[in-house]
């Protein structure tokens, strides 16, 4: 009989991802709802992770008309065990496959829908909408970027940039042009040979001729290459220099001892949002991390996160250095300056004051954006004075936080696109 | 032509197709009255390691379908394609067809499959089998050998057979063109995307969906297109439609002298219409051209698979029937060793396992059960009748096997399939009994149980349980108020005073949606008492 055996392991894998995306798509309120619930509860070392999504079965259900309960119904059951005709048994309640119960379409209790939504998609809901604010994309950098693009065709490449129907258009075209004459001859020559009178035996010398012409032309024709190295066409791309926004963001974290467990952990949950955030969706941008107690230090990313150190504070060491780091390595024409910081807002005597100096002299006229955190509810000296900026700077934020669960909608609400409602 | 091969067009040229074949009339196809005699017997069985080889399934299809063709089983041609875990996920969540039009819910029951899969929760199928001509089973690449053959002789042989030879298959599913048409249906919505908008082609599809098991002809044959006519009369078709409804709807006002009040009571439309979509495919009002299309496209797929929600019993019995028929006489025959056998009967054993009413497992009758059941004790009826089986069937007692189990096989539908065959034999040992659910009372009452005086009551009632017109409410397009409000009335008519779902009015917004103005229901008794208006529903917002 007939038989095809096809293996399609290979083609065609993941054809729902279309109707996937439609289903995300459909849900993304409650899914964003899930996602936003979901961050607050997780360990900081896990928050770059898939996540189960639940959604209440009603809320996903495609109606039918069908029969409810009620009315009369007939139902046959195997296995019977004990019954005769007649008999009356007790109606089980809740349908828990008593004998009874019909398996109806739609009656059971059922579950809240649960899905596992992807890293990708987890970490694509949780940063939507957010953006850098005030990005300047005009200036072409020190070292620019390139975008390359189709420019036409060239002599000469790499083969796999071989534009094959290009190459062979042209490979046409010159067999064309140069045995386009020889061709004419030899088409001329044959009708000559052919012309010639029926008593002719094939042997005179006129044929003999006529036949070493059209040898020689045929000959002619033949050394003519199909494919010439001057055929040969490459696709050409260009590189374009294209304009980039360089931008920096400085993350500036309080470790002093009044920091206590909690309180660092939350200005590490900020850090680590933001980290994740401008890694994921900036390709290049310069991070630096800055910590402090009573002295500010440049540190790198890991001990950023994980160091213990601690100590008393001074927040205006951390301060003084950004301003430093700024002006010697980020000249303000040439970059996009932001800076983060998170502290609980307690602070060395009046340093407070000269903190509030020296944003408002030398750091707030350079910066794009400047978000302060204070993880912790009550009012310290340091959010008293930083009181004082906002209304001369609009582009300096402030917000508190306490819990864990209140950090992503704060960062949502400092880095939120323009235009879109948090 | 030998007409042989081309059962469909025999039928239209030689019988009615809509007739059903009376009792003991015969296919003028040859049946064999007995199993053809095998040829030589193997010297070895074939090899069965664990993991397959495509040179083994075709080693294994040959003797599969060799055999199949001494039983004289009259099928399809065969396309067997190997799939990955992943794929048979796909597409069980695309119906189990190869391709389908996007939408979410496809995407909302992958999802539900994979995660179920994941947790190890629910085993795969082991096999989709695609009514299609050729006849396209899937292979998961996961299973081993010996499944490999189970899934060969249950689906590209039993399923097969029967999707070529029913008679509802026949006249309802055109398998020679859906692959054509769903490809059509997925380019069709997925171009409405790009041009409407994916929310205006989910809103729709959404409606359209909660509709589709009311977007049926029951009685009307579809025609056969293929995918080039599909495409050439699309536009005819919508230029035509949108024609007809403008002339329903137009605002003209009619010319005097005509008898006001007999319009007045004319319904609209004469005659109740049961097929919800295609009422509203050809006169809604508001509908353009593409959201017409859709509508026809959720329909016509609908239609297609009609024929398989009234032939489960008879289909999955069918299917296993033959996998053990199949495998049994191979080994019989010295082709399969010990081990293939103890794998795919343990897998068989699962497949059929029917835990009795009461059990924790329990969740109504199980349809490979009562079908596989049901064809091998058709087989006994033959082979070894009893005098109670003489009584009951003397039409198949004692007649060869092959064309009885044929004919059970190719003119009934589930409910009719039992109403024939189910023999008091099979009631006792299935230990059957009705439960009589009235909802007035406050218990249950047992009707009938597997004894002398129960055995018709029994058959009856499980006959009609498989009955789609009474599983599933009845509802029909009634009446359109054409000089008022244009409110669309859909009347339900209560089966057993059965009352419809709470979601009803959930639906009926979608038809309120489709049809563009008022949409109400009504209920009424089987005994003609006035009819309950049930929900209502105002024009949507545009």
């Amino acid at each position: 009989m007939a038989l095809q055996i096809i293996d399609r392991r290979l083609a065609g894998k993941n054809k729902s991802v279309g109707n996937r995306e439609r289903f995300v798509r459909r849900y993304k309120q409650q899914i964003a709802e899930a996602v936003r619930r979901a961050v607050a509860r997780r360990d900081i070392r896990h928050i770059e992770q898939a996540e189960n999504i639940t959604i209440p079965r009603k809320d996903i259900s495609e109606p039918v008309f069908h029969h409810g309960p009620g009315g009369i119904r007939d139902t046959v059951h195997p296995g019977n065990s004990d019954h005769v005709r007649g008999d009356r048994i007790a109606r089980p309640q809740g349908g828990a496959g008593g004998a009874g119960s019909q398996a109806s379409d739609g009656g059971e209790a059922e579950d809240d829908f649960t899905f596992t939504l992807t890293r990708e998609e987890f970490m694509q809901l949780f940063f939507e909408d957010l953006a850098l604010p005030r990005l300047l994309r005009t200036h072409l950098g020190d070292t620019p970027q390139y975008r390359t693009r189709r420019a036409g065709y060239s002599h000469d490449g790499t083969p796999h940039n071989l534009a094959l129907l290009r190459t062979m258009r042209g490979a046409l075209g010159r067999r064309i042009a140069l045995t386009k004459a020889s061709h004419r001859e030899l088409l001329a020559l044959q009708a000559q040979l052919k012309a010639l009178p029926a008593t002719e035996d094939g042997t005179s010398e006129a044929v003999a001729e006529l036949r070493r012409r059209i040898d020689a032309l045929s000959t002619r024709i033949g050394k003519v290459a199909f494919l010439d190295p001057l055929d040969l066409r490459f696709r050409n791309r260009a590189r374009l220099p294209v304009p980039t926004s360089q931008a920096v963001m400085f993350c500036v974290m309080d470790v002093s001892g009044s920091m206590d467990q909690g309180r660092k952990d939350l200005a590490k949950r900020f850090f680590i949002l933001l980290y994740l955030f401008l890694t994921r969706h900036y390709e290049k941008i310069d991070i630096v991390f800055i910590r402090h107690h009573t002295q500010a230090a440049e540190v790198g990313e890991d001990e950023f996160f994980h160091s213990t150190e601690s100590g008393g504070t001074v927040v205006s060491s951390a301060l003084a250095l950004l301003d430093q780091i700024m002006r010697a390595r980020y000249p303000v024409q040439d970059w996009n300056i932001y800076v983060a910081q998170a502290s609980d807002g307690d602070n060395f005597g009046n340093d407070s004051g000269s903190c509030r100096s020296l944003l408002a002299d030398r750091i707030l006229p350079l910066v794009r954006y400047f978000a302060y955190v204070q993880v912790a509810q009550e009012a310290q000296n340091l959010w008293e004075e930083y009181s004082r900026l906002p209304p001369l700077f609009p582009h300096f934020a402030m917000r508190k936080v306490s819990e864990p669960g209140e950090i992503y909608p704060v960062f949502r609400d400092l880095f939120k696109k323009e235009g879109v409602s948090v | 032509m030998n007409l042989s091969a081309y059962p469909a067009l025999e039928r239209r040229a030689g019988r009615n197709p809509r007739k059903q074949a009376a009792p003991g009339e015969r296919q003028p196809r040859d049946v064999p009255r007995a199993l053809l005699p095998a040829g030589k017997r193997p010297a070895h069985p074939l090899p069965d390691p664990i993991d397959w080889t495509f040179e083994l399934i075709e080693r294994y299809h040959a003797a599969i379908a060799a055999t199949a063709e001494r039983f004289g089983l009259d099928t399809y041609p065969n396309q067997l394609e190997v799939i990955s875990a992943e794929q048979m996920m796909d597409a069980y969540a695309s119906v189990g067809m190869p391709v389908s039009y996007r939408h979410w819910s496809y995407g909302k029951e992958f999802l539900a499959t994979e995660r179920r899969y994941r947790r190890g929760h629910m085993g795969l199928a082991y096999e989709i089998v695609i009514n299609a001509n050729p006849c396209i089973s899937y292979l998961m690449e996961e299973n081993s050998t010996a499944m490999q053959a189970l899934v060969i002789a249950h689906a590209a042989y039993g399923h097969n057979s029967f999707f070529k030879n029913n008679y509802l298959f026949g006249m309802w599913a055109d398998s020679g063109s859906i692959i054509d048409y769903l490809v059509y249906a997925r380019d069709f919505v997925g171009q409405c995307e790009e041009r409407h908008g994916l929310e205006a082609v989910e809103r729709l599809l959404d409606s359209c969906h909660a509709l589709a098991n009311f977007g049926v002809d029951r009685y009307r044959r579809p025609s056969r297109k293929s995918l080039a006519r599909e495409r050439a009369e699309l536009e005819q078709r919508e230029a035509y439609v949108q024609q007809q409804v403008n002339v329903l709807w137009r605002t003209l006002p009619t010319r005097r002298g005509k008898d006001s009040t007999a319009q007045e009571s004319e319904r609209f439309p004469k005659e109740p219409e049961e097929n919800l979509l295609y009422f509203i495919e050809k006169n809604a009002p508001l509908l353009e051209p593409w959201q017409r299309e859709i509508v026809r496209i959720v329909r016509k797929i609908a239609q297609y698979f009609y024929p398989q929600r009234q032939t489960q019993v008879m289909n999955e019995g069918w299917a296993t029937f033959w996998h053990y028929t199949l495998l049994n006489t191979l080994y019989d025959e010295g082709w399969l060793t010990n081990g293939v056998m103890i794998e795919w009967l343990s897998s068989h054993a699962n497949v059929i396992h029917q835990p009795p009413a009461g059990h924790r497992a329990y969740s109504g009758i199980n349809p490979y059960t009562l079908g596989f059941s049901m064809y091998r004790d058709i087989r006994r009826i033959c082979e070894n009748p009893t005098e109670e089986d003489r009584r009951w069937f003397p039409d198949i007692a004692g007649t060869p096997w092959l064309p009885a189990l044929d004919h059970a096989m190719r003119n009934y539908k589930d409910e009719s399939f039992i109403g024939q065959f189910l023999s008091p034999q099979l009631m006792r040992d299935m230990r059957l009994f009705a439960i009589h659910d009235d909802a007035s009372e406050q218990e249950l009452l047992v009707r009938a149980i597997h004894d002398e005086d129960g055995y018709r009551l029994l058959r009856q009632l499980l006959s009609q349980q498989y009955d789609l017109g009474v599983r599933e409410p009845n509802i029909q397009v009634w009446n359109v108020n054409l000089r008022g409000d244009r409110c669309l009335t859909l009347r339900h008519t209560r089966y057993q005073n059965r009352p419809l779902a709470e979601d009803a009015l959930e639906v009926l917004k979608h038809v309120a949606r489709l049809w563009g103005f008022g949409v109400q229901i009504e209920s009424v008794n089987d005994d003609g008492e006035l009819p309950v208006l049930l929900h209502s529903v105002p024009a949507p917002s545009a």
